[in-house]
């Protein structure tokens, strides 16, 4: 694979994640369970929806075809989506989409950590940008789940199912391929299998807190960042996600 | 206008009310901790009340779009807004809660529906030309009302508004710039933005309530200065305002009987249909089930979290008691 393909897919990764865990996060608009939350949930969206327009305006730029930001969240198929399958799973209630935002912030952190050290200019300077928004988001998220976990039993337990549930999805997140080893070569990002101790002394130190146990075995769904087999749930993102564009192609708006 | 229809108490003849009355027409700012007549609380909570459950109930209509907006810049925006108008949600429960009254009570009166939001966030949003109706004919009807509320006689009620209007006016401009791309796009999108305009159109209209001349409320709360103008008043200046912007847009304002009137240098219009506007106001609008349903469904499916971390952050506390 030529360096500029595998940085245009690296790109599209990192831009595919904020994009589909930003609508993700936006479903809960005005819904969630307390006014706080409500605010908290659509800044957290915003900050995701903001770093996509960065991401995807640097893959558009890098592939040279003159594609911008919005084609290629709203005119590519669910097989071209690059995000990882925890990204795109479903909300639940809102202990799981809390989960399923530590769990992933807490990789997009050390990733934006590193990033902020990439050789390519404009990819450092996404990663700095967004590093200070995340690091609030995995706070945020960090002690909710805490919260929750070492609340009442209700919430203990649904916490449990949460993680019970969310867990066997985050090792896609980890696992390394020929897109990341260019990328390594290239000084351009780190090897995701790297940040793997960090994120466990992290996730787990956060999970004992929480009085979770993290389940035993190691399994990982994947097939979300190769695009090779997403889960039934993008599609269903998309058809909402693109369908002004679709149903009007050509309009501005 | 976000209150409708409040209620005003009657003013007693106290001395006190008296030397009240007095503060209030030299200019004076009431304050949380200074006296001040009962009906004058009870009729602040209402409509500080009232206007805050419409911010929070206001982001069901728009949250509607926000997973379909049609490119990222307008989703961010639209996310934004509707983040900004929890806020003002929040700074309204804040200077109610001034007046004794809990953000939990005001809630529960909310879902049990003791009390109102706007009429207009019962009507549906069915186009992405919506979007831009409601920035530019809801916010801006709003803001007709809370313009003149950043001086109203109470302290932490004005000093909210002034925060929220600085906001408004940002909402309205970006409705309009919506409009502003539809009416000039394509032919499909010139139709939404018509049709947008034709269905928000009256519902505006009544937001500012019925004519004065059937308001029981509105000479007390003027006389307080929790009101500012009357309805009327300030309905004339909505239609003044949006007509030359509708015109701007090549949009037909729905109003066959819509002229300018040289003598009063403003323009003759229709009247909203007010037994629509009751039958809203009584919860047959087009949307109340389902605006109320979700926000009771969101308080409900919410309660197991705020007891957990209720119990959480007890749990904290009795362990550093515990360890010191």
């Amino acid at each position: 694979m030529d360096r500029d393909a595998a940085f245009f897919e690296f790109v599209c990764r990192m831009g595919d994640n904020t994009l589909v865990l930003g609508h993700r996060v936006s479903e809960w608009c005005g819904h969630a369970p307390v006014l706080e939350e409500d605010i908290a949930l659509a800044n957290t969206a915003l900050d995701l929806i903001g770093q996509t327009q960065m991401w995807l305006d640097l893959a558009g730029e890098i592939e040279g075809k003159g594609r911008s930001a919005d084609d290629l969240a709203m005119l590519r198929d669910a097989w071209d989506f690059r995000n990882v399958l925890l990204a795109e799973q479903p909300n639940g209630d809102f202990g799981q989409t809390m989960m399923r935002q530590f769990l992933f912030d807490s990789f997009h952190l050390l990733m934006l950590e590193a990033l902020e050290g990439s050789t390519d200019e404009r990819v450092a300077g996404i990663a700095a940008k967004s590093v200070k928004e995340v690091r609030y988001h995995v706070e945020r998220s960090g002690d909710t789940v805490i919260g929750l976990g070492d609340g009442t039993s209700e919430s203990h337990t649904r916490m449990q199912a949460a993680l019970d549930l969310l867990w066997p999805y985050v090792g896609e997140m980890f696992q390394s391929d020929e897109v990341d080893a260019a990328m390594v070569e290239a000084g351009i990002a780190p090897d995701p299998a790297s940040l793997r101790p960090a994120y466990d002394t992290a996730v787990r130190g956060a999970l004992a807190d929480a009085t979770l146990t993290v389940p035993e075995s190691d399994f990982a769904h994947s097939g979300g960042k190769t695009g090779y087999r997403h889960s039934e749930h993008l599609g269903h993102i998309l058809t909402q996600m693109q369908w002004l564009q679709r149903a009007y192609p050509g309009a501005t708006w | 206008m976000y209150a409708q229809m409040v209620k005003s108490e009657a003013a007693d003849d106290s001395a006190e009310a008296q030397a009240f009355q007095a503060r209030i027409d030299a200019g004076d700012k009431i304050e949380p901790k200074d006296w001040m007549p009962a009906g004058y609380r009870k009729t602040l909570i209402r409509q500080i009340g009232q206007h805050a459950h419409s911010e929070i109930v206001g982001q069901l209509p728009e949250g509607n779009w926000v997973t379909r907006a049609p490119t990222l810049e307008r989703k961010a925006i639209l996310l934004a807004k509707v983040q900004d108008e929890a806020g003002h949600g929040l700074y309204l429960y804040c200077a109610a809660e001034t007046l004794g009254v809990s953000r939990d009570e005001l809630t529960e009166m909310l879902l049990d529906g003791r009390m109102k939001y706007s009429s207009i966030f019962n009507y549906p949003t069915l186009t992405w030309a919506d979007m831009g109706a409601v920035g530019w004919l809801v916010d801006g009807a709003a803001i007709m009302n809370q313009v003149p509320l950043q001086r109203t006689s109470y302290g932490p009620y004005s000093r909210a508004m002034i925060r929220i209007c600085k906001e408004e006016s940002f909402h309205q401009r970006q409705g309009y710039d919506i409009m502003m791309k539809m009416a000039g796009g394509t032919e499909a999108q010139k139709k939404m933005a018509q049709d947008a305009l034709n269905r928000f159109w009256y519902p505006s209209l009544m937001m500012f309530g019925p004519s004065d001349k059937d308001s029981v409320h509105s000479t007390q709360s003027m006389a307080w200065k929790i009101k500012m103008n009357t309805n009327d008043e300030l309905r004339q200046k909505f239609v003044d305002q949006t007509v030359p912007q509708a015109e701007y847009l090549g949009l037909t304002v729905p109003d066959p009987d819509l002229t300018w009137n040289e003598e009063k240098g403003g323009y003759d219009f229709s009247e909203p249909d007010w037994s629509e506007f009751y039958d809203v106001l009584k919860g047959n609008g087009p949307c109340n089930t389902e605006r109320l349903a979700d926000r009771n469904k969101a308080w409900d499916d919410g309660k197991w979290v705020r007891d957990g971390l209720l119990a959480h952050a007890e749990k904290r506390a009795a362990r550093k008691v515990a360890a010191e």
